[in-house]
């Protein structure tokens, strides 16, 4: 293991070639078995002692120890030190042994998983921890990956195979894997995968979830590989019969295990002060120590040399000086209780009575799924009261990540709204009636709508409301899986996208199936098949996706969604009127926080189109700058489209988050967001939840590619806040806090004014490397709302690590997902949203509870509590112990020094 | 006055929560219990003019009496002190003043002095020495504890603690250690003068130790035989002692380690300066004072060595009350205390009447 280590500081490329071990082994790459666990049977005792004594309280009361053997010195009898300290001793051991049980049997059980391995021309079962890097593996279909492979061949045509990345991201969408097509060939053909003896040279082993540089060399060719080739481990395998690949990295290589923060030993700032406390405390002992020892000298030399016929002095040496020396160890003893040993076991204690209380508060129960709060680590309750910075995740923690299509806006008429018969809108509460979806036997029974009359609209067979929908229901990328008759299920890569074909579905617009050229939708019971054309695909610069469908009567369409802003300028200018009228409508489903997608269409001669196909197709056969020419293509033919309406989107947030926002804020805790969402989304929710309003002086986006661009943007943020701050308040732009400035790095300085910050995952990679990161650090806590999007989860925590480092503040973090671990971890405060994702979060966190709202009791009443009462304890410890020990001191002077 | 923590707003927290999910296996529903809620009631004191004031005249009205009371009490002791040390040239007992350890014969001497008031309860009679460090760490050590309770094998061998006074000449000694060997062995005499006779005045050498002392911690070693001559055969005196423990006394009940003198010893002071209970002088009628007023004379049998280490010996005849001895302390420090607290309370209630209208909602918002 140890060799491994060394190796791989100096790996700088990984060659692993397929199928040859002893080629393999010439890298001593490490195989498959992973290890989490700390100890075994015979270095528990010494690494664990040797782990406590390095606790300072812990070696000192050892050294105490030892002099109380020294007859001569020792003043209290032995035993007095040593049965605390066992008791210690052997608590934290007990504890620590057990801890690592648990975590010897998830790494057995991991390790002793089954993979299908390639070995000698046959599939053989092996032991995931036997897997070695070159090993082709089997996966079968919904079982996890076994380590970092290079997908070979799925059973989905042109290699193509899907994967869930949860325990990776905390995305539970699909994702698209697709193998070479030189590889895809190898099928399932195991003579031929056997005599695969591809070389692929890549990067060393990192934590980059999303990147991966590779070449393949086959049969003297090169192929370029990147992450669409590559399984990572953790994922798992869905809706793919089958697949064959070649493991790159594997155990501690791969880009799970690199991604896994840590453990630290979190400690809170009561602990620090104690610790520095004992330390001067100490300090203070050892000067009472020389006193006393001084006294002592003296005593000896003017009044004990005298007194002899009374007390002999039997020893050797009997000079002042060494009575002097031995009575400053024998005072080191006898005043030790100033240095408490039961003060770290007591509030070790206090801190357990607390964390019962937290478990015990029924207000942290959520009865809807039996979950009370659980506090996994009994250290930090304190703490809780002093939190300074909140990084929440977003989906399923802030949110319930449940997309409903709740309103839209159709050829400007506003549908989703509920008005009483006075015509007056109206809450949507219990008691509105939903439509009722009954007449259309594959309608998802979850989906809710009140508004009746689009219903009625639908029916009368009002054609911009049937063309919307069928709009909805074929410009997707959603697959379709019919499992019973009547059962149909979807597949989304994205949440808002099922949503949004959901409605259609329940609105009589049901998408059914799809293959490569066809989308087959039952329009009103009537089954369509429309040839699809082409899709124009979405990334964040379109920010829209189009397709182009030719109906069965041979009309070609082109059906378009996207972000308003950029469908707008793509309009025909007859819909002037009408773009007014939606965009008023955007206007205010925005302001409701909802998610808004504008909708158009256009026809197609059939000679238009055919010539656009052909600059398509040179764009897609173009060698160099392929997305350039595609995304000037795809313009070419987006203009001059008929708008048909917008949607509104709701990402339901949890119940009172709102709420526990404002009392959060209002007790000066900053609240980040870090997501893995695009802008937009977490924009929205930001307001939503009232976390950006519309009142606010300025949100600043930074969403720069380069180092240059970041920096640039920074800057004019800051620029903006002393310029708008002057303006405002006559030269009081910013106080300084003094004991900010002394403490170091960044200068607090309070602006007048609301601002918030709203940065993408690239820029922050930029933001956070060294040169950058003050000044992000200085802008971002300044604003009164950061959001940062598209992050990873180490930058999740990064972005953590940076506020702790540069502020100085007790940090919190909680989430409900795997790619929230890391920053659980590296936060103070690790808090994980049970019941919804999984538990990986949850184990990983100090705290744990069912919704986002009981965080505000969390931190607000037991963090306070928790805060006075330690507070109040330790006072009253330290007094004690000093009324006790002052005393002995005082008594010295009467005693001649002799340590009584 | 005081603020009420309690809770306020539980009662009704979740009512849909109580029959709440699942059926299937118990609810993991935290009990709605007083502890478990934190709803215990507990309240918190906040000061004020209104709490603050009457606090202050309430301690100050109580404590000046119970101040007065003490002080009364102590300053009727009697107490009369001699230091009979005879570092003074002029003392009589100059002369012994560097006497030695067994000196033979044992310097004697005697001291004059007048008692000008009657004593007129129970007398107790004590030595007092300073500067002895009887609360020095090794001398404190320096006995064997189980050894003095009787125990055969420790009698003959000693604890390590005793050294190096647990043998001479190769016998253990009985009792062994610093403590023992250094017992105070002047002997004390109390006469009255009257008329140019002398009239000795009985003092009682029984009854000064404590009852622990003398029946549970202090035991002879035990044996078929009643003579602790025998008892403690095969063992020596302590060096600095003429004779040995089981020649103490006469009486069988107060001689070897029982002996009241010795267990007074055995009971380490805590400062140098220190007083040990030597005698009783039990009042003999009714009708007349222990002591009367007069002139007494103090026979001194000087054998205990203290000049070299700057130490005084003195003689104390002390009366006691409810409150032990004389301690005129304790009731200053109450009449102090109380009258701080009676002027504080005038101060503030000045200051109070003088500015605390300025807000009438002086309360502090909790």
């Amino acid at each position: 293991m140890m060799i491994c280590r060394k190796k791989k500081l100096l790996e700088e490329e990984r060659r692993v070639k397929a199928n040859d071990p002893e080629h393999n082994e010439k890298f001593q790459y490490a195989n498959n078995r992973i290890k989490t666990s700390k100890y075994n049977i015979l270095t528990f005792l010494p690494v664990n002692l040797f782990e406590q004594f390095q606790r300072a309280a812990n070696a000192y009361f050892l050294c105490l120890l030892i002099l109380q053997l020294i007859p001569e010195i020792s003043s209290l009898s032995w035993f007095t030190t040593i049965v605390p300290l066992m008791v210690v001793f052997t608590i934290t051991a007990v504890k620590d042994a057990t801890d690592d049980c648990f975590r010897h049997k998830s790494d057995n059980q991991v390790n002793n998983r089954q993979a299908e391995v390639l070995i000698d021309g046959r599939l053989q079962n092996e032991k995931w921890m036997n897997v070695r890097p070159g090993d082709i593996i089997k996966l079968e279909n919904n079982t996890f990956v076994a380590a970092d492979l290079l997908l070979l061949s799925s059973s989905e045509p042109h290699g193509l195979c899907y994967i869930e990345t949860a325990e990776l991201d905390g995305e539970t969408n699909l994702k698209v894997r697709q193998a070479l097509p030189v590889t895809s060939e190898l099928g399932a053909d195991i003579r031929r995968l056997a005599e695969f003896d591809g070389v692929v040279v890549c990067e060393p082993p990192n934590n980059k979830l999303d990147k991966f540089t590779g070449v393949l060399f086959w049969k003297n060719n090169r192929y370029s590989l990147n992450n669409e080739q590559m399984l990572l481990r953790g994922c798992v395998l869905r809706n793919t019969g089958w697949c064959f690949g070649m493991v790159i990295f594997a155990g501690p290589d791969t880009k799970l295990m690199q991604n896994s923060g840590r453990t630290k030993f979190k400690r809170t700032s009561i602990d620090r002060l104690m610790n520095t406390l004992v330390l001067w405390i100490f300090g203070f002992l050892v000067c009472m120590g020389i006193i006393l020892a001084i006294g002592n000298s003296i005593w000896e030399q003017q009044v004990g040399a005298h007194f002899r016929i009374y007390l002999y002095w039997s020893e050797v040496v009997n000079s002042s000086v060494f009575s002097g020396f031995l009575t400053f160890w024998s005072y080191v003893i006898i005043l030790n209780s100033v240095v408490p040993i039961s003060l770290y076991v007591s509030v070790e204690v206090i801190r357990l009575g607390h964390s019962y209380f937290i478990n015990w508060d029924r207000k942290m129960y959520y009865p809807k799924k039996d979950i009370p709060a659980e506090v996994r680590t009994t250290t930090l309750n304190e703490e809780l009261g002093q939190v300074e910075y909140v990084f929440s995740d977003k989906t399923g923690t802030i949110t319930q990540n449940i997309m409903t299509f709740n309103k839209c806006s159709i050829n400007g008429k506003t549908y989703g709204d509920v008005y009483d018969d006075l015509g007056w809108k109206t809450e949507i509460n219990e008691k509105t009636v939903p439509v009722d979806f009954s007449f259309n036997p594959l309608a998802d029974r979850k989906f809710q709508f009140y508004d009746h009359s689009l219903i009625e609209s639908i029916k009368l067979g009002d054609s911009m409301v049937h063309e919307f929908f069928r709009l909805l229901s074929l410009c997707h990328t959603v697959m379709s899986e019919e499992k019973n008759a009547g059962e149909l299920i979807y597949q989304v890569q994205s949440p808002d996208e099922g949503a949004l074909v959901t409605a259609a579905r329940n609105f009589g617009f049901i998408f059914k199936s799809r293959t490569p050229e066809t989308i087959t939708v039952e329009e009103m019971g009537k089954l369509v098949t429309y040839q699809l054309l082409a899709i124009l695909d979405f990334n964040n610069i379109r920010k829209r996706m189009s397709v182009i469908v030719q109906t069965p009567d041979g009309q070609i369409k082109l059906y378009c969604k996207g972000a308003d802003t950029v469908l707008f300028e793509r309009l025909h200018p007859s819909n002037e009127e009408l773009m007014y009228l939606t965009s008023d409508h955007l206007e205010e489903f925005a302001g409701e926080g909802h998610r808004t997608l504008a909708l158009a269409y256009k026809n197609l001669t059939e000679e238009h189109f055919k010539e656009w196909f052909k600059i398509l197709q040179e764009a897609n056969t173009s060698l160099d700058s392929r997305n350039e020419h595609l995304a000037a293509a795809y313009e070419e033919i987006e203009k001059d489209m008929m708008l048909l309406g917008a949607t509104a989107i709701e990402d339901k947030l949890q119940e009172g988050v709102t709420e526990t926002i404002a009392s959060l804020s209002l007790a000066n805790i900053k609240i980040w967001v870090l997501t893995g969402d695009k802008q937009e989304t977490a924009v929205n929710i930001g307001y939503s939840c009232h976390m950006l309003t519309d009142t606010m002086n300025e949100i600043f986006i930074v969403a720069g590619h380069t180092v240059t661009e970041v920096r640039e943007e920074l800057r004019k943020a800051k620029e903006h806040f002393f310029g708008q701050s002057k303006d405002l308040s006559n030269g009081h732009v910013f106080c300084e806090k003094m004991q900010e400035s002394k403490q170091g790095s960044v200068l607090e300085e309070t602006v007048t004014g609301d601002y918030a910050l709203v940065i993408n995952g690239h820029s922050l990679a930029h933001a956070l490397e060294a040169d950058l990161e003050n000044e992000f650090v200085e802008v971002a806590c300044m604003c009164k709302t950061v959001i940062c999007c598209r992050v990873t989860p180490l930058q999740k925590a990064q972005v953590v690590e940076l506020v702790k480092k540069h502020r100085k503040a007790v940090t919190l973090a909680i989430g409900d997902g795997a790619n929230d671990i890391s920053m659980i971890k590296s936060a103070h405060i690790g808090i994980g949203i049970s019941g919804e994702e999984g538990m990986q979060a949850v184990l990983a966190s100090d705290y744990s509870f069912a919704q986002f709202r009981y965080l505000k009791r969390l931190l607000l009443v037991h963090g306070r509590w928790s805060y006075f009462r330690m507070c109040k304890f330790l006072c009253y410890f330290f007094y004690k112990n000093f009324s006790f020990t002052l005393v002995h001191f005082w008594f010295g002077f009467f005693c001649g020094f002799s340590a009584q | 006055m005081a603020v009420n923590y309690n809770a306020k707003e539980e009662a009704d927290g979740h009512p849909s929560g109580v029959g709440a999910p699942g059926g299937a296996g118990k609810s993991r529903k935290p009990d709605n219990t007083a502890f478990k809620q934190q709803r215990l009631p507990a309240w918190q004191p906040i000061l004020t003019a209104g709490t603050v004031l009457p606090a202050f005249f309430i301690i100050g009205l109580i404590f000046i009496p119970i101040g007065i009371g003490i002080f009364v009490t102590s300053n009727n002791i009697r107490e009369y002190e001699i230091d009979y040390t005879g570092t003074d040239s002029s003392s009589p007992c100059n002369k012994c003043l560097n006497v030695s350890w067994n000196s033979t014969p044992p310097c004697t001497c005697t001291i004059n002095f007048t008692l000008d008031q009657p004593f007129e309860t129970n007398v107790f009679m004590y030595y007092g020495l300073s500067n002895f460090y009887q609360n020095h760490r090794r001398y404190v050590k320096s006995r064997d504890d189980s050894q003095l309770n009787g125990d055969n094998s420790s009698l003959l061998h000693p604890s390590k603690e005793c050294e190096p006074y647990s043998t001479s000449e190769n016998k253990p000694i009985a009792p062994c250690g610093a403590i023992a060997n250094s017992m105070f062995n002047d002997t004390l005499e109390l006469f009255r003068i009257d008329n140019e006779t002398r009239i000795p005045i009985t003092l009682n050498k029984k009854g000064i130790a404590w009852w622990t002392d003398k029946n549970v911690k202090f035991r002879n070693p035990s044996g078929n035989t009643n003579n602790l001559t025998a008892l403690f055969q095969g063992t020596t005196k302590p060096v600095n002692w003429p004779k040995p423990v089981y020649m103490l006394d006469s009486e069988a009940d107060n001689n070897g380690f029982i002996n009241e003198d010795f267990i007074v010893w055995m009971r380490t002071a805590a400062l140098p300066t220190f007083r040990k209970l030597y005698r009783l002088i039990e009042r003999k009628n009714n009708l007349q004072p222990t002591l009367q007023a007069g002139k007494y004379s103090l026979d001194i049998t000087y054998n205990y060595p203290v000049h070299s280490f700057d130490g005084r010996k003195r003689m104390i005849l002390s009366t006691i009350s409810w409150m032990g001895g004389k301690n005129p302390f304790l009731g200053i420090a109450y009449i102090t205390v109380g009258s701080i607290c009676f002027f504080l309370g005038v101060v503030l209630l000045v200051i109070h009447h003088k500015y605390g209208n300025r807000n009438t909602s002086a309360d502090i918002p909790n």
